[in-house]
């Protein structure tokens, strides 16, 4: 097999190498990728849609169909992890309890879960023990992550960013919380059902605002049109809609990360994990 | 031959690219366990993004935010001082597309681990095999 | 765009990428992992693709690192290559 690779490997970067006398010089300005479409694109974007991010107004105005359907492959993502890796029914089993003041070790039997406390903490076989320094200083980080991640999608337009990004970070601010604490911390601030309604109204507020371009008369993803209802000239509603349609992206990639670390790390079972 | 140097100077990240791509192809192909073939798939995926986006660069160039004043209204843009934004679209696409691929995958892993308890790809194998 | 930072960060991807397919332990394997999604980072920033920058940072060095290791301790942790 390794034999097999090492030859396929071979011969297909041979046939690359061999490819690249062909190609442009590295940082040619007027090498094929940059002459046909992006110039237009370069030029018409701060007077068509007053964003001065390029890479945002592109990415939201004029292919926002692929923007469109990136969005629900994160969404198809989130739900194929949801759907592989849940189980519903669980058999009962012996759990470990230990209270932390005493270090009195509990063995309950039968599978009853006991309710959650601050003063017991689970042992099983991924046990980390108590530790004071990282629960106090995660809990006082994750609002100014979560304040970071919202500067991000706001500031989409002038600065890099956009609503991918700041969603991730949203994500990734529940995901510490579940790290330092326990995960039924983060269940509590952010309980299933809402994580899963969340993925599917950042879709449908991306759709929806096609669709009410297409109601008012417009092609779909046509953010122009939106100035009847936005009360503010074409240019403008241009950018509103690049901004609408940002923070339809950054919910559902918020609950599609904290979906997936969910049913990974719990491997299903979303008590208690890692 | 003598022209091969100068090629090969010229060239150079061309040829990085497509060593660190092989490396990619070859983890796919040739590794036996199931996480480092999702290593070289991640690895062979961030390497194309890379070549997409060095395609886009351009000598002396800055970053795609189009400097304006305020209320300055709209002037000229000169093109040879923005980098090419038209692969960073594409490549944030391709990003996206690679975490939720991976995200899958290793819930994939597993439920393989729970059922065959290995994740060796020949063990696998034998284990599938009718005795 | 300087050439010079550009290659010593591309040898330093390319050692990296091979030590992540090398290494026998899954943890070890994560953390290159995360390093070399970090190289990457700072690669595109030199090529001035600064939105492609900052989402290989915070998916790659960070959301993805996250989810390997909790894969990881879901299965084992040594592998036999």
């Amino acid at each position: 097999m390794k034999a097999a690779g090492l030859i396929i490997v071979l011969l297909t970067g041979g046939l690359l190498l061999y490819a690249t006398q062909d190609f442009p010089p590295w940082g040619a300005p007027d090498s094929p990728a940059s002459t046909h479409v992006s110039p237009r694109y370069l030029q018409k974007a701060m007077e068509e849609t007053a964003v001065p991010n390029v890479v945002t107004a592109i990415l939201a105005d004029y292919r926002g169909f692929d923007t469109m359907f990136e969005t629900t492959v994160i969404f198809c993502a989130g739900i194929g992890c949801f759907l592989l890796l849940r189980i519903f029914r669980q058999k009962p089993e012996d759990r470990y309890y230990r209270h932390i003041a005493t270090e009195i070790t509990l063995h309950i039997k039968g599978g009853k879960i006991p309710e959650k406390s601050r003063e017991f903490e689970r042992i099983d076989t991924l046990w980390t023990p108590y530790d004071l320094i990282i629960k106090t200083m995660c809990r006082i980080l994750v609002p100014f992550i979560q304040l970071f991640a919202l500067y991000v999608i706001a500031h989409g337009h002038h600065s890099p960013g956009g609503g991918f990004q700041g969603g991730v970070i949203l994500g990734a601010s529940i995901i510490l919380l579940a790290i330092s604490h326990n995960m039924r911390t983060a269940i509590a601030r952010i309980s299933e059902r809402i994580d899963n309604l969340l993925m599917a109204v950042g879709v449908f507020i991306y759709a929806g605002i096609g669709a009410v371009c297409v109601i008012l008369g417009a092609r779909f993803l046509d953010y122009g049109n939106l100035s009847v209802v936005l009360f503010v000239d074409k240019i403008m509603a241009r950018s509103h809609g690049i901004f609408g349609v940002e923070i339809g992206v950054g919910i559902t990639v918020m609950a599609v990360m904290i979906s997936i670390y969910n049913n990974l790390a719990s491997a299903g079972k979303q008590d208690e994990g890692l | 031959m003598s022209d091969l140097i100068p090629m090969l100077v010229a060239k150079y990240n061309y040829w990085l690219y497509i060593v660190l791509m092989m490396i990619g192809l070859y983890a796919m192909i040739a590794k036996n366990n199931l996480i480092k073939k999702l290593v070289g798939m991640n690895i062979f995926q961030t390497s194309i993004i890379l070549f997409y986006v060095s395609i886009g660069c351009k000598k002396g160039a800055g970053i795609p935010i189009i400097q304006h004043g305020l209320n300055t209204g709209h002037h000229a843009v000169d093109l040879s001082q923005y980098v090419n934004p038209l692969p960073h679209v594409l490549m944030l696409t391709a990003i996206v597309v690679s975490v939720s691929t991976f995200g899958v995958a290793l819930a994939l892993a597993i439920k393989i681990y729970q059922k065959y308890k290995t994740l060796e790809e020949d063990e696998i194998l034998a284990r599938l095999r009718p005795r | 765009m300087i050439w010079q930072l550009d290659l010593a960060i591309l040898t330093l991807v390319i050692f990296t990428a091979i030590a992540a397919i090398s290494v026998k332990d899954l943890l070890s394997c994560a953390i290159l992992f995360g390093a070399y999604s970090f190289l990457m980072c700072l690669l595109w920033a030199i090529m001035a693709a600064v939105d492609v920058a900052f989402t290989e940072a915070s998916v790659g060095a960070g959301v993805s690192t996250v989810f390997f290791v909790a894969a990881v301790f879901h299965t084992t942790r040594r592998t036999r290559d």
